[in-house]
This record gives C-alpha cells, sequence and structure tokens, in this order.
C-alpha cells in the first residue's frame, strides 16, 4: 500500500537526512521505526506526508507518487494519511471540538469550515471519536487546559476521523510520562487494528515498540539497518543501529511490566 | 558634545527675551485662562462625538487594510519573498512613519476640510502601526501547529483560518485596541489643521484668543484620553 | 460548563456549536447591535462630499506622481534649515529627556522607591503622556514665543513620560535575587542602584532611548505647524502652496531618515542584548 523507493533527503544545509531508503508497508500492519536522534526518522515521516519535499526518490501510496503530486491532488492524498505529532501540534485556542474537526478539512469547503457548519456525520464521527479516547466530557474545552496525554489524544482523533489508510506517527509518547506513553501507545495500536490501519510509530523507546507492534525498522545514518519482528532485535542489532552500549536491560524491561493499565 | 552644539543652535534661533519673560507671560496666560468658561459646553458635544468617529472609524478602516498587509509582510505567509513583501514592508514604513497630521494635512488639500479627511489620516497612519504589529505576531507564530493542519489535506485558505488565525487573535485584539487608544488622542488636535473634531474649535479658540474656553476643551481632551485609556485597559483585560 | 453527565447516544445526531466567546445570549445582542447602531449613527455624521471627494483625486493623482519626480532643489534652502532644526531640537530634546527619565524612573518603580516619591513621579508620567505633543507645544509656543525652544521642551517633556513609565515598569519586573545579593552584601542605595538594577535594566534603557530618537524625530516633523520649529513649518507652507513635488521630496527625507534610524536600533538593540 505505502512503498517507499530510494528515497533521498538533502536539507539546505547540506546534512544527508535520507540515503535511499527503501521501505514497503501492507495494509493493517503497525511498524515502529526506531533509530538514534538524527537518524532520520521524522524526516522519513515528514517526506510521506510532503510536509518535506524528498530530493529524490518515490513515494507510492495506493497507487500514486506523492512526490511528484501537484498541490491539488497532494492534498486529497494527505486526506489519507493521518499524522500525529510529538508536541500534540494542537491548535491551542480552538476547542477540542474544532481540533478533532479539523481532520476533516480536506472534504468540506472553506466557508464551511469557516463558520464552523461541518456535516453531521462528521460531527456525529467526532463525537464518537471522542468517546473512544475518553475525552467525551471536554468537547467544549480549549485544547490548551487540557494535560499532556488528553492532548495526545485529541491528536488521535483529529488523525482518525480524516479516515485514513495509513497513520503517520512522529514520536507520540516523548513529551508524556511513562504511564501515559503506554496508554497512548496501546490506543493507537488498538485503533489501528480495529480499523486495520498501517502506522508509521517513530519512536525513541525500543522496550515501548517491542510491546506493541508487529514490525520494526531500524534507521541508522538514514539508511534502514533493520527490518523484522521486534524478537529480533538482540543486543547485537541494537549496536548496529544506535552503537555501542549494554543492551541486556532495555530487552530485559519489556517483559515484566503488566499491562493491565486501562484506559 | 553633539549636545552642546545642538543647544547653542536652538538658543541661537531663540529669542531670549520672551523667554525671560516666560514666567510673567505664563502667570498672566493663568489668570486668563481661569476659570473655564463652563457654558461654552453646550458647543461641544458634537466636536467631542466627531472626534470619538475619526478614532472609531479610522481605526476599523486601518485595520481592514492592515490585515492583508500583514499576511504579505510576515515571512512565513507572504506568497513571494522577493517581490510582495517588500511592497508590504514599504506600505508599512511609508505609512507609519509621517505623522497623521501631515496625513491629514494633505488629504484636506486634496479632498478638503471635514471629519471625512480626518477619518483617512488615521487610517493611513494606523496601518502601517498595526500591520508592523501584527506581522511581528504571524512571524511568532507556532509553526507546527499550521503543520498539522496542512497535513489534514486543508487548503491554503483553510490553514490560514485554521492554523494561523486563531494564534494570532489575542494579538490582533490587543493591537486593534491600544491603537483605538492612541487614536483617541490623535484626534482630538486633527481639527487644528482642519480634520474636524475638537481640535477644530481648539483651534478657533487660540485664534480669538479666548483662554477660558481653551482651557474647558484641554479638560475635556484629558478626559476623553482618560475614558479611552480606561476602556481600553478594560477590554485588554477581558481578551486576556 | 460541560460537567453534566454526557452521553453520546444522545449527542450522536445533534449539531454541535462553538461555544460563543460572550457567554451571556442577551450581552451578546446588546452588543452587537450596539456596534452596528454606532457605526450607522458615526457614517451619517461623517457628511462625506462625494463630489469634492471626486474632485480632489484630480489632486491626489498629481501628488502620487509628485513622489515620483520629487523637487529637492527650489526651496532646498527651506528644507535644508527646517531638516536641520528639526534634527537639533530631536538629538537635544532626546538627551535631556532621558537624562530627566532616568531618575523619575526609578521613582515610579515601586520597588526602588518609597511612597511619597513613587506618587509624585508617577503623577508627572501621568500627566506627560495625557498630554498631547501638539497641545505642549501650542502652550510652550504661546509661553516661550516661537522657534525651535518650545519644540525642544515640548519633546523633552513628552520624552519624560514616555521613558520613564516603560523604564519604571521593567525596573519594578527586575530579578529579585540579584538585586537583593548587592543589598545584602552592605551596599548604600546609590550602590545598589548602580551594581543591582542598572545592568538588569540597560539594555532596555538603550534600546527604549534608541525608539525615542525616531518618535521625537517623526514628531519634531509636526511640531512646525502650530510654529515650535523644525520642518513642519515648510511642509506646511508646501501644502498651503499645492507644491505637491517640495512636499512630496519633504516626505520622503523624513521617511528615509525614519528608515535608517529603525535600521540602526535594530542593530543597537541586537547588539546589547
Amino acid at each position: 500500500m505505502l512503498e517507499i523507493k530510494q528515497l533521498v533527503k538533502k536539507y539546505h544545509t547540506g546534512d544527508l537526512a535520507l540515503n535511499g531508503v527503501d521501505l514497503k508497508v501492507e495494509k493493517g500492519q503497525v511498524m515502529a521505526l526506531i533509530g538514534p536522534s538524527g537518524a532520520g526518522k521524522s524526516t522519513l515521516i515528514r517526506c510521506v506526508n510532503r510536509l518535506e519535499k524528498a530530493t529524490s526518490g518515490e513515494i507510492w501510496l495506493n497507487g500514486e507518487n506523492i512526490v511528484k503530486m501537484r498541490s491539488g491532488k497532494l492534498r486529497r492524498a494527505r486526506r489519507n494519511m493521518g499524522m500525529i505529532f510529538q508536541e500534540y501540534a494542537l491548535v491551542e485556542r480552538l476547542t477540542v471540538m474544532e481540533n478533532v474537526l479539523s481532520g476533516r478539512l480536506g472534504y468540506v469547503g472553506f466557508w464551511r469550515s469557516f463558520l464552523r457548519k461541518f456535516p453531521q456525520s462528521d460531527i456525529n464521527a467526532a463525537f464518537g471519536l471522542l468517546e473512544k479516547v475518553g475525552l467525551d466530557t471536554m468537547v467544549n474545552k480549549r485544547a490548551d487546559e487540557l494535560s499532556g496525554g488528553q492532548r495526545q489524544r485529541v491528536g488521535i482523533a483529529r488523525a482518525l476521523i480524516q479516515k485514513p489508510d495509513i497513520l503517520l506517527v512522529d514520536e507520540p509518547t516523548a513529551s508524556l510520562d511513562p504511564k501515559t506513553s503506554r496508554q497512548i501507545m496501546r490506543l493507537i495500536c488498538e485503533l489501528c487494528r480495529e480499523r486495520e490501519l498501517a502506522a508509521i510509530i517513530n519512536i525513541h523507546d525500543v522496550a515501548l515498540a517491542q510491546m506493541f507492534v508487529q514490525r520494526v525498522v531500524g534507521l541508522r545514518f538514514g539508511a534502514v539497518q533493520f527490518d523484522g519482528p521486534p524478537e529480533g532485535l538482540t543486543p547485537d542489532v541494537l549496536t548496529m543501529i544506535y552503537g555501542e552500549e549494554d543492551w541486556e536491560a532495555t530487552i530485559e524491561s519489556v517483559d515484566d511490566e503488566d499491562d493491565l493499565v486501562t484506559l | 558634545m553633539i549636545f552642546t552644539y545642538c543647544w547653542q543652535q536652538i538658543s541661537k534661533s531663540t529669542t531670549w527675551f520672551f523667554v525671560w519673560d516666560a514666567p510673567r507671560i505664563a502667570t498672566d496666560l493663568w489668570t486668563r485662562a481661569t476659570p473655564p468658561k463652563w457654558e461654552y459646553i453646550s458647543q461641544l458635544g458634537k466636536p467631542i462625538w466627531d472626534t470619538l468617529n475619526i478614532a472609531t472609524l479610522g481605526t476599523l478602516f486601518a485595520l481592514i487594510i492592515a490585515v492583508p498587509v500583514a499576511f504579505l509582510a510576515a515571512r512565513n505567509t507572504t506568497p513571494s519573498r522577493f517581490i510582495i513583501r517588500p511592497i508590504a514592508l514599504l506600505i508599512i514604513v511609508s505609512t507609519r512613519s509621517i505623522n497623521s497630521l501631515i496625513w491629514a494635512l494633505l488629504l484636506i488639500a486634496i479632498i478638503g476640510p471635514g471629519v471625512f479627511a480626518g477619518v483617512i489620516a488615521i487610517a493611513i497612519r494606523s496601518i502601517g502601526f498595526c500591520a508592523k504589529l501584527l506581522y511581528e505576531a504571524i512571524e511568532e507564530i507556532d509553526e507546527t501547529q499550521v503543520e498539522a493542519i496542512t497535513a489534514t489535506g486543508a487548503s491554503r485558505w483553510q490553514v490560514m483560518a485554521y492554523g494561523i488565525v486563531p494564534q494570532i487573535l489575542p494579538a490582533f485584539a490587543g493591537i486593534a485596541v491600544f491603537r483605538w487608544d492612541i487614536n483617541i488622542r490623535e484626534s482630538t488636535v486633527l481639527g487644528l489643521v482642519g480634520a474636524g473634531g475638537i481640535g477644530l474649535q481648539l483651534n478657533a479658540s487660540l485664534n480669538v484668543l479666548a483662554w477660558p474656553q481653551v482651557t474647558l476643551i484641554l479638560i475635556l481632551i484629558l478626559l476623553a484620553v482618560i475614558f479611552s485609556e480606561w476602556i481600553s485597559a478594560k477590554v485588554r483585560h477581558a481578551i486576556i | 460548563m460541560n460537567t453534566d453527565i454526557f452521553n453520546v447516544q444522545t449527542k450522536i445526531g445533534k449539531p454541535w456549536k462553538k461555544p460563543p466567546f460572550v457567554q451571556s445570549n442577551l450581552l451578546r445582542w446588546v452588543l452587537i447591535t450596539g456596534f452596528v447602531i454606532y457605526l450607522i449613527a458615526a457614517y451619517m455624521t461623517i457628511d462625506v462630499n462625494w463630489s469634492r471627494v471626486y474632485e480632489g483625486l484630480e489632486r491626489g493623482k498629481k501628488f502620487v506622481l509628485a513622489f515620483t519626480n520629487p523637487d529637492f532643489t527650489s526651496r532646498s534652502s527651506d528644507i535644508w534649515e527646517g531638516m536641520i532644526e528639526s534634527i537639533l531640537m530631536t538629538v537635544a530634546s532626546s538627551v535631556v529627556g532621558i537624562l530627566i527619565s532616568i531618575p523619575i524612573a526609578l521613582g515610579a518603580a515601586r520597588n526602588v522607591s518609597p511612597l511619597p516619591v513613587y506618587l509624585i513621579c508617577r503623577g508627572i508620567i501621568a500627566i506627560s503622556r495625557a498630554l498631547q505633543e501638539i497641545i505642549v507645544a501650542i502652550l510652550l509656543v504661546a509661553i516661550f514665543g516661537f522657534g525651535p525652544l518650545a519644540g525642544f521642551l515640548t519633546l523633552s517633556f513628552a520624552t519624560i513620560g514616555f521613558l520613564s513609565k516603560l523604564l519604571a515598569e521593567d525596573i519594578e519586573s527586575m530579578d529579585k535575587v540579584q538585586a537583593e545579593a548587592i543589598k545584602a552584601s552592605g551596599a548604600k542605595w546609590t550602590q545598589w542602584i548602580n551594581y543591582g538594577v542598572q545592568p538588569q535594566v540597560m539594555p532596555r534603557l538603550i534600546g527604549l532611548s534608541i525608539y525615542r530618537v525616531d518618535i521625537n524625530f517623526r514628531e519634531s516633523a509636526i511640531l512646525g505647524l502650530v510654529g515650535a520649529g523644525g520642518i513642519g513649518a515648510t511642509l506646511n507652507t508646501a501644502f498651503d502652496r499645492y507644491e505637491y513635488d517640495t512636499a512630496a521630496a519633504i516626505l520622503l527625507i523624513i521617511i528615509v531618515i525614519v528608515m535608517a534610524l529603525e535600521y540602526l536600533s535594530g542593530i543597537v538593540r541586537a547588539r546589547v542584548q
């Protein structure tokens, strides 16, 4: 469904963020993207949504090449990609409901969205999603009144209301405490399973990644170093991705944590 | 050193005789100006209403023009950095370098004296002021919020309405009220050059040396200024 | 507002509206209708003479064209003298204004001065800010006679109100700990101000001073209208004689000087911070 071929991104500063990445994500597959900071994880995700323009290479989504798209077509393609951000990236001064509904902007005209007159089906979907992420009592709160975990849930609802084929998730837990991080990861993975969504999740917490996903891709210096199931992340592999360090503790910690934190 | 030179030049073109005489003239003026001629107030209702209108309508017109200019001038929203942005910046600099009194002078020469010239003069002067503060606010917005909206597949205008406008709205309201407050002060003196408002009465009274009337007008202007400052403080408080 | 028990089933199918900025319905409508009525009333009293405006457009066009062909030469001596006078007034009044503002700002900061001093200084600031430059200029011209002295005094007076207020606010919001550390070392009041307060507010003082020079120059351009010296008188004459090309020349000079000052202040502010 999503296929990336020989993707290269070079910034104006001369930094080579992505150096020929090949990657294929099937429908309904949740994939974690790990790697040290500066490995190009964020850049990869941003190139897929074309928040950054790739220098060369191809990104095929549902049979169309995003790299070559013109702006009208790109907007329609973006509707099929839900994006979740590290710092939530909610519009702080809008209400929770407006933030969720902003996920439908690609489908409604300017004046309708400007006057906040979204179709009833969108509003129903928004209410449904807000209940799903546990924010049904916060509909009219302003986004900047929420806690970090709550904001990220709004972000998730905003991405899902797009009815995307794929979720692009950029460090969803980087600004959250460990417990909330797990809740958020679980929520994302559950929703993906339920809706058969593919997802690319950038994450720096290897243990967390191993806990929730079926496939892990390790990136280093803008190139794929590892691609396989989470069990394949041996200390040798981690050294290959991150460099020399004692990895035993990181891997073990996965087993003894209880998964019973409810939403 | 530069200062002493400047001072020498100023003192050279000063008639010092008048200056030494100043205390006497000042006391003389004071005795002639007090008490204020209270019954004159009946003729000041309309001028003060005009003054208020000049400030308010001038501010409104200015905002209508300043908003697009600000978007064209801000680095992150301008459609073209090398052609349109410099033009927008030129509009900002030239309108705000020149005092509203000079604009009024100019407009009176063009469209004739009256309230309308005052409104336009205030509007032109305020465009640059408001647009400058506004475009600085636009340049300071949080780009990730804008990106998030872009990533949903929203159009250019939708990104503006959802990603940018909510972020600058408080700054916008603050700027509007702040400028309105300044404009009340400025519109009180526009009449000196014939652009309507209470300044007209001030000028007329000065010309016939009717000092008690001048005193009353000055008191009224002072009250208007205090009133506008009070309102703008209230509104700013309500917004933030 | 929304704490009542929420049931999705009851919400689905119902429209959603953004909660309004003004909560009370009545107040909201009163505000909106009041504003509309005011606008209409204000518009009615303006009384625009459209035929006069239409005639004026021709002259307006001439004026705009004059900007493409400004005449610096035919009144060059008048322009030159006026400009020099404006600049002299700006420099002298800025220096005097800033020097006087500093003690007044200290007096008007509640955290460094006793209450009686505070009240007096705040009073001076309030008076200076409430009076329009041009009105002060009229009074001073009446008292001191025509010429740049009145303009110089006006601008100095206005500078005091502007600078002292902003500087006092800065002093009031400064970091207490740093200042207290100096006080704890047994410093005298003057030493305390010199070591504890001054370093903290200096960058802002410099920035504000340059900004005020810029404002003083712009203001000096209009003081001539009431006889207080500067380029304003020349400009006024040019308008009266419909000499748009000379007026355009003067305005261009003003714009260029203001731009230069702004550019300069940008550099200085970047350096002190």
